[in-house]
């Protein structure tokens, strides 16, 4: 454990020189300020008994961007998710969300404040329809009230205006044939898409994806790729967990490397690779037990092959042909 | 065996204010779980609650039909916020146990002797139907057809009972369509996902147990209003066949708990008149008739316990949505 807050607490500085970046306020490094954050957690802890979950001293989320979470397995990115978002209480800790202080906050009103997530495992509504759990993520419904409930009049309308917001979602996620089926019905891909179609009828400020493509085949992969670039085009930020190291490189502006709690490194995408740090957090969880050859490689091997790329300066045919191949 | 009379009072149950009380607690509980999914084991201490208050404000408080009503309202909207304030931010097994508890709770209360003057104990209540059947706007006398024939006041009672098991029935339509049943059914599916997309899981579940109480405690007063008000009508029993009827009808159906009410009364009609009858002509000369009444019920077990190998989602259910059994 010391040796990791040790390694992380001068992150690049030892081999290269300081690193700066647009983004960053200062030098880049594990919870340097941003330019424009648009979350800042301080101190947030949580422990599981006697196993320390998260320990964030400072981190901070740019706006406007898109950023990755990324860390071995157990590294307490859920976690952080859903202290973040008010799913779990922390030990200790504040948070703050486009300036205004969501510690302690219910779920739903964190939700409603235009910070959304969805959840690692799916859940999706199973005996609702696609169409309905798409509808149930509109906001400030005037139907949603048990009074006005009762007269269809009063909701007729703003009904008919959703349901067309959701159908354009759907047709881009390639659910809108499925929209009248029941959510149950969907493949466990096809329900990772339908959450985040949901999640973004919220018109979310902040969307968290927590492993949204996990099971997502490649070649829709890469148009859901351009969908969370539209996102951020349209204004929005974008903060996502994802353990396939293409997906990371390829659309993330900035990426926070955890491990065992910490935030252990930072930086942009095609610098934060080459970090030791992050070499030494996916090898160092693991590398003297059994598990680290079954859970250690891909990330480590893209790790190292990220860093060889660099050095072979050909980067971008390489991760063309790296993504082919995956398809 | 006089089969015109066995079928007779079989129709009879059809539309006995007994089976409009127990289809309309039904659909209390139909909005608990079958549309919510919230797991209330207590739906008798609703029914129990709307007697009780009705017939408590006119006997000891000499009020009049529609304060008794109100009253039946209150402490029903009451209970449930008890009830539910400190459950619903739990697990749903929460719930389950809290219901099945204060329901107990709430029939020991009414039986204590320390209470005789208010509650009648053991005894219960009676007589405090009088100003229900003083606005009986039905010319005296006894009309009707068939089976169905009866006095001007037992029409009265069957006519509101099922006139209020219509309107609610419509009530559960009106809302199950809207936004609103939609966030209650999301609910049901996965109370995590509806927060993360801004609701108030707790208000809305909040909501529909005050709601599906509210209509357990109109169907207590219902069941009351031919009858007096005994304890020992309340017990976990009570509960179980409301359950019954739901299932029976097909759970988040419109007309489950209504179809199910029916055949399950109808059902312990014929079973009853049937065993009954044998017992008359010496063909059934083991049992007594009171070991008879007993056998109806585990006829009705039995039935239960078929109709959830063979058709698990109900008479109304669809298959479809059940084949993802959650
Ligand atoms: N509810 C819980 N009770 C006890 N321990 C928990 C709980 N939730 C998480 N943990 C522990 O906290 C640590 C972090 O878990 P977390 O789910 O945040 O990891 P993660 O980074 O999301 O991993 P993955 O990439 O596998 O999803 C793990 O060691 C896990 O065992
Ligand atoms: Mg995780």
């Amino acid at each position: 454990m010391s040796d990791h807050s040790s390694s992380a607490a001068t992150p690049a500085g030892t081999a290269t020189s300081v690193l700066e970046h647009p983004l960053v306020d200062g030098p880049v490094g594990p919870g340097c300020r941003k330019t424009d954050p648009i979350v800042i957690a301080d101190g947030v802890t949580r422990q599981f008994g006697g196993l320390t979950a998260v320990d964030v001293e400072h981190v901070e989320i740019p706006r406007g961007q898109i950023t990755a979470l990324i860390g071995p397995n157990g590294a307490g990115k859920t976690t952080l998710f859903n202290l973040l978002t008010g799913f779990d209480k922390p030990n200790t800790g504040t948070w703050q969300f486009d300036g205004k202080s969501l510690a302690g906050v219910s779920a739903y009103k964190v939700s409603r404040s235009g910070m959304v997530r969805t959840f690692q495992l799916t859940k999706s509504l199973g005996r609702l329809t696609v169409l309905q759990n798409m509808l149930l993520g509109a906001q400030k419904q005037k139907g949603e009230n048990l009074f006005r409930a009762l007269f269809r009049a009063l909701w007729k309308g703003e009904e008919a205006d959703i349901t067309t917001k959701a159908e354009e979602l759907l047709a881009r996620f390639k659910l809108d044939e499925k929209s009248e089926d029941y959510a149950a019905s969907l493949s466990g891909g096809q329900r990772k898409l339908l959450e985040m179609a949901r999640a973004l009828m919220t018109n979310p400020r902040l969307v968290m994806l927590d492993e949204p493509m996990a099971g997502v085949n490649p070649a829709l992969t890469q148009s859901l790729l351009g969908h969370i670039k539209d996102l951020k085009s349209e204004g929005m930020s974008v903060l996502f967990v994802e353990h396939d190291m293409h997906m990371v490189r390829h659309i993330s502006d900035w990426v926070i490397v955890m491990a065992e709690g910490k935030i252990v490194a930072e930086g942009p995408p095609e610098k934060v690779m080459e970090d030791p740090a992050v070499i030494d957090a996916y090898l160092g969880a693991h590398h003297d037990t059994d598990l680290g050859d079954i859970d250690g490689p891909n990330p480590v091997e893209e790790a190292e092959k990220a860093a060889a790329a660099r050095h072979a300066d050909e980067h971008d045919d390489h991760e063309q042909k790296h993504g082919k191949d995956e398809a | 065996m006089d089969w015109g009379n066995i079928l007779g009072n079989a129709a009879g149950e059809l539309i006995s204010p007994t089976t409009a009380a127990y289809a309309l607690a039904a659909i209390g509980l139909n909005i608990h779980f079958g549309y919510t999914g919230l797991l209330n084991f207590g739906q008798a201490a609703f029914m129990l609650i709307g007697a009780y208050a009705f017939a408590i404000s006119v006997l000891t408080f000499g009020a009049p039909l529609w304060v008794a009503v109100l009253a039946a309202f209150a402490a029903s909207i009451l209970f449930a916020f008890v009830l539910g304030i400190p459950t619903l931010r739990l697990r749903a097994d929460y719930l389950a146990i809290v219901t099945i508890a204060s329901a107990e709770i709430m029939r020991f209360v009414v039986t204590t002797t320390s209470l005789t003057n208010v509650t009648g104990a053991a005894n219960g209540l009676s007589n405090f139907s009088g100003g229900f059947y003083d606005i009986n706007p039905l010319p005296e006398g006894r009309y009707g057809f068939g089976p169905f024939v009866y006095s001007a006041d037992q029409w009265w009672v069957r006519l509101v009972g099922w006139g209020i098991v219509l309107l609610a029935t419509l009530l559960v339509f009106l809302l199950m369509r809207s936004p609103w049943g939609r966030v209650v059914k999301a609910v049901r599916e996965d109370e995590d996902a509806v927060r993360a997309l801004g609701k108030n899981v707790y208000s809305y579940k909040m909501q529909a147990l005050v709601l599906g109480g509210v209509f357990g405690s109109l169907a207590g007063v219902i069941f009351i209003l031919p009858r007096a008000v005994q304890p020992a009508n309340y017990g976990t029993a009570l509960t179980f066949f409301i359950w019954t009827i739901m299932l029976l009808g097909g759970a988040a159906t419109l007309f489950g708990p209504i179809i199910g009410a029916m055949i399950f009364w109808v059902v312990l009609s014929l079973t009853q008149g049937i065993l009954y009858g044998l017992i008359d002509v010496g063909i059934l000369s083991f049992i007594s008739t009171s070991q008879a009444g007993q056998i109806r019920f585990i006829l009705v077990g039995l039935a239960l316990m078929l109709l959830v190998i063979f058709r698990p989602q109900g008479i109304f259910g669809n298959k479809k949505e059940l084949s993802f059994s959650v």
